[in-house]
């Protein structure tokens, strides 16, 4: 799995080259280029409407690019359906979309790839199989459920992007996106799920990491792309970039500074 | 989101000390067949209480006989609804296979087994077709198989009266093949002496069929997920398409059944069967606790619900009740369902964001 990226650590586990996306007249992303290695967490930064979710979408075989390269393992890959980007080990965490809120844990974690056991037509869902190993992911990724048979609904937001993580992990993925996991959350809730993008990582997964917000992106990123309608603002390593000069290029720095200047007074912080 | 959340999903790794909180009261809520096993539970015994022909053996079979073939279609019907689509079609579809059994029997002269799996070919072929347009357009499933439902009520009365020049096919019974069809299909088995109907059996078959599906297979898994959220389940690898497909086509594979049932036991088919009992399978499946937005049900429930819509419909007549106070019963125990459901729906996401 991990292994074959990790051999060759020169060639990154997922590359783009270029890759641009057109919807009509409408061009949502032009020439992106990023890396993503083994063992390293890229993340993907950008405005509301910078194109961040076009790029998800194309990475996780959603949307076909118009433009540009995808190179898995140094290989041309061309996905046509979500299926497929799995299949190559590519696993996406969508926002808001990353479980059934009335399914079970245990039904949720394994969905779409559920274990079976006998044969022919009693062929049927290992559950409890598919009970243990979802506790003992959970558990081995720090996450201790009540019990596997409650549904996914009653989960707090930052638990059940952990389980989708755990899932991802869990499933051999070797690329792991995750679309703005810790926007919606408290900022203990967005610790967690940091603290489980941490453990991806330093499992050997690499990790594609979408968010808004560069306090979330910089402790945890060893790479940043920064992207504003459409388009790279730059593709930079860890040590290029300080937190502050990232947080000055995602607001467009300038309009930051007065923006701060304009809001310091009045909420005292 | 509150404070307390927040620390308590700090601490999680830790302590649960939200354990409490999921006690046995919501554990029994969040089963969906609860409400109508309480349902049949509570009308068995007023009926039961109130007449003793309800209670007797004979009426025992009667009530079961109503709530069998109405059953078979609610836990189809269920189970499309879990996934998340109606079937309006579904009651006239049980005429339209009744009807072509009748019509290529009798007016086409062929064995009744024949025209049996004859009518299976266009059940399916009408369930596949409702499938395909419902996932193909994205349109709301009820405009669709509202659709399928006017024009196979249309096809239904044309086509008799073009084949019959009346609007009922009789004379099934002199089909060739008709005993062995009998046999399996509208026979009676007798028990302690009392005949019960055979579609009983086939009413408990396609629950425990319908049940092990739904809760022990991939496809139950995809059904819930279809139902709870397509775009999340196909994000995640699920052939939702497909899903939704095959669900429709089990409900017209449904109606076959209960349509060659009727057909066989009646020996003539009337060309307006089945209009009208697509809202009675709905009913029967909400009371059963399948929610009307989808992803959450059970196919005992249905089958419950329909068991509470057989003994209401019977125990009225025993009781020598006007036969419009069923109705107002029948609103009465789907209203009180669907506040249930509602409240079922709110604990399982009550902590969505």
């Amino acid at each position: 799995m991990s292994a074959a990226a990790g051999d060759r650590p020169d060639v990154p586990l997922l590359e783009l080259r270029g890759i641009g996306k057109d919807f009509g007249s409408v061009i949502a992303l032009d020439d992106i280029s990023t890396t993503v290695r083994a063992g390293q967490v890229t993340c993907v930064l950008g405005d509301n409407g910078a194109g961040k979710s076009t790029l998800i979408k194309v990475l996780s075989g959603v949307h076909r690019p118009t433009r540009g390269e995808l190179l898995l393992d140094g290989q041309p890959v061309n996905f046509g359906a979500p299926r497929e980007a799995l299949d190559a080990g590519i696993a996406t965490v969508f926002q808001d979309l990353a479980m059934i809120p009335l399914l079970a844990i245990w039904r949720n974690f394994f969905l779409g790839s559920e274990p079976t056991t006998g044969w022919g037509p009693f062929r049927r869902f290992d559950s409890a199989q598919a009970k243990e190993i979802t506790r003992r992911e959970l558990g081995a990724m720090g996450i201790d459920i009540r019990d596997p048979d409650q549904p996914v609904g009653t989960l707090s937001g930052g638990e059940r992007q952990s389980v989708a993580i755990a899932r991802a992990v869990h499933f051999g993925a070797r690329v792991l996106i995750l679309d703005e996991p810790t926007s919606a959350l408290g900022v203990k809730q967005a610790g967690v799920v940091l603290r489980y993008i941490a453990q991806a990582r330093d499992r050997g997964l690499g990790v594609v990491f979408i968010t808004h917000n560069p306090h979330h992106a910089h402790p945890v990123g060893d790479r940043f792309l920064l992207l504003n309608r459409g388009r790279s603002m730059g593709d930079f390593a860890k040590g290029e970039l300080s937190r502050e000069e990232l947080t000055a290029m995602m607001a467009g720095g300038d309009e930051l500074t007065e923006l701060a200047e304009e809001l310091e007074r009045p909420t005292g912080r | 989101m509150s404070t307390t959340q927040e620390a308590s999903a700090g601490r999680r790794a830790r302590a649960d000390e939200r354990v409490a909180a999921v006690g046995l009261w919501r554990r029994l809520l969040v089963k969906p067949e609860l409400g109508s096993l309480i349902g049949a539970v509570v009308i068995l015994a007023f009926f039961s209480l109130q007449s003793d022909v309800f209670r007797s053996l004979g009426g025992v079979a009667n009530w079961l006989d109503v709530a069998s073939t109405l059953g078979i279609m609610a836990v189809a019907v269920a189970l499309l609804m879990i996934g998340g689509h109606f079937d309006l079609s579904a009651g006239v579809m049980t005429g339209t296979t009744a009807l072509t059994v009748g019509i290529v029997a009798v007016r086409l002269d062929q064995n009744i087994w024949v025209a049996i799996a004859a009518a299976l070919v266009l059940a399916l072929a009408v369930g596949f077709l409702n499938g395909w347009l419902v996932t193909r357009t994205g349109l709301p499933s009820f405009i669709i198989t509202l659709g399928t439902f006017l024009m196979l009520q249309g096809l239904n009365l044309g086509l008799t009266k073009l084949f019959t020049g009346t609007v009922i096919v009789r004379g099934i019974a002199d089909a060739p093949g008709y005993h062995s069809a009998e046999l399996l299909l509208a026979s009676t088995i007798s028990v302690f002496g009392q005949p019960f109907r055979v579609a009983i059996v086939w009413w408990l078959l396609a629950t425990a069929v319908a049940s092990w599906v739904l809760l022990k297979t991939r496809f139950g898994n995809w059904v819930f997920a279809t139902g709870g959220d397509e775009v999340a389940s196909r994000n995640v690898g699920v052939p939702a398409q497909r899903t939704t497909i095959v669900l429709f086509m089990t409900t017209a594979g449904a109606a076959w059944l209960v349509g060659s049932i009727s057909a066989v036991r009646l020996t003539s088919v009337q060309a307006n069967a089945g209009t009208g009992q697509e809202l009675i399978y709905i009913v029967a499946a909400v009371i059963g606790g399948c929610l009307l937005t989808g992803g959450f049900g059970s196919a005992i429930g249905a089958a419950l619900g329909a068991l509470v819509f057989g003994m209401t419909q019977q125990g009225i007549v025993y009781l020598n009740w006007d036969a419009d106070w069923f109705y107002f019963f029948l609103g009465a125990m789907l209203l009180l369902a669907v506040l249930t459901n509602r409240l079922v729906r709110r604990y399982a996401e009550a902590a969505r964001r």
